[in-house]
């Protein structure tokens, strides 16, 4: 078989699994506007994004922003301990998972990341991404409102920065469904001591939050939370 | 789409040795060769799938590698190419580096860092400018911010630093409306 052959057959098995890339549908967001003003404050952002790495976002925020963007997809690791058994683990991974020094981070793409780990992960994740932010960092993540259907096909959802004010979501297989919706007051919890800035619930049964960490006081520790 | 097709297809019927590869010496063609197809030749070096490398790799014309690669690879003005089968374990530094095989390591690039459909890139990677296609897999961090520019490029990453002060101006309007 020729390899341009290889490379074509290659590429639609890749299309074919994922949900028309070029098709899938444009959401509005009103948080990642707020986000990237978030960022807009320093000279060259450290971004962290949770997420599958995506061209177009590493191109929208290290080319248009000049961000310097970390990426580490944590569906892949999910995905492993959903296929190998090893679910009661995550939660001792997640705590060693990210290498990345306490305050280090400006800003942490989420995005809905949360939807797929239960109470007892969700917990230590968020005290890594709380540990890794600086202060005065900000925090986005999306959180579903509705509760999973039986039955339906397990996917998750690759969010592609359109522009400031829209995502297009592009849908992939996963190897386990969206968990029980978090309420709002456990979401307030999870993340404390970050403070909720920005909170908007969608048509589209998504609950879009923006966190930020307490700004440091000059010759102190951050500053407490207002309510 | 760039020139898939010549990047891996072999410059010459035997499989290049290691130290052929690593002094990277133009294979000599025939006269009959078509000029298009000559230069090709020329211009690209192939180190075929069977050929392993532990060390340094420096080049002053474009490369692609099939093979395996542990160390350093060094191609300051000219292009890289991972081809499918290519295993690299190093830091890498080229003009441009296109992947398609698998890269351990941090890669820096004068101009552009091309992750294709199905190319793996484990490590940091510094380049102006970074494409990842949507199949492609990478962990690690991208900076796209110009450290140690040359003078010619400087005036560009300003341009873009101005650039990125626009659009982070534009930004806090479009916030503060919500």
């Amino acid at each position: 078989m020729a390899l341009s052959d290889l490379f074509s057959r290659r590429r639609k098995e890749h299309a074919e699994s994922e949900v028309g890339a070029s098709d899938a549908p444009v959401h509005p967001t009103k948080v990642l506007a707020r986000f990237i003003a978030g960022l807009s404050s320093r000279s060259q952002p450290v971004l962290l994004d949770l997420g599958p790495v995506v061209g177009t976002n590493v191109s929208f925020f290290g080319e248009q922003l000049g961000c310097k963007i970390i990426v580490e997809d944590l569906s892949k690791d999910i995905d492993r301990h959903v296929r190998d058994g090893l679910l009661d683990q995550l939660p001792a991974f997640l705590m060693k998972r990210f290498p990345q020094e306490s305050a280090s981070i400006d800003g942490i793409l989420c995005w809905d990341v949360f939807d797929y780990i239960e109470k007892k992960s969700a917990k230590p994740l968020a005290e890594q991404l709380i540990r890794m932010l600086r202060p005065d960092g900000v925090l986005l993540a999306f959180f579903g409102t509705a509760q999973p259907q039986p039955g339906s096909r397990p996917e998750y959802t690759r969010h592609v920065v359109v522009d400031k004010a829209n995502l297009q979501h592009r849908l992939y297989a996963a190897a386990r469904p969206k968990q029980r919706p978090l309420p709002n007051r456990d979401i307030q919890l999870l993340f404390e001591p970050l403070r909720i800035v920005e909170q908007f619930l969608l048509k589209t049964n998504l609950r879009e939050v923006l966190f930020r960490k307490a700004p440091e006081t000059p010759g102190g520790p951050p500053v407490a939370p207002s309510a | 789409m760039w020139k898939r097709d010549e990047a891996v297809r072999p410059t010459s019927g035997q499989p290049a040795t290691p130290a052929a590869a690593a002094s990277t010496q133009p294979v000599p063609t025939p006269a009959a060769v078509q000029p298009d197809v000559r230069r090709i030749e020329r211009d690209i070096v192939n180190i075929g799938k069977s050929v392993v490398i532990k060390g340094e790799l420096n080049g002053s014309e474009d490369l692609t590698i099939e093979g395996h690669v542990e160390g350093r690879i060094e191609l300051k003005d000219h292009v890289l190419t991972i081809g499918p089968n290519g295993k690299i374990k190093a830091q890498v530094f080229a003009k441009a580096v296109i992947v398609l095989g698998e890269v351990n390591g941090n890669v820096t690039a004068s101009e552009k860092v091309d992750i294709r459909d199905g190319g793996s890139v484990d490590g940091d990677i510094i380049s102006p400018r970074v494409a990842i296609a949507e199949g492609a897999h990478f962990r690690g961090s991208v900076d796209m911010q110009r450290k140690g520019a040359q003078p010619g490029q400087q005036k560009a990453a300003s341009s873009s630093q101005a650039e990125k002060a626009q659009a982070s101006a534009s930004a806090q309007p479009q916030a503060a409306a919500h």
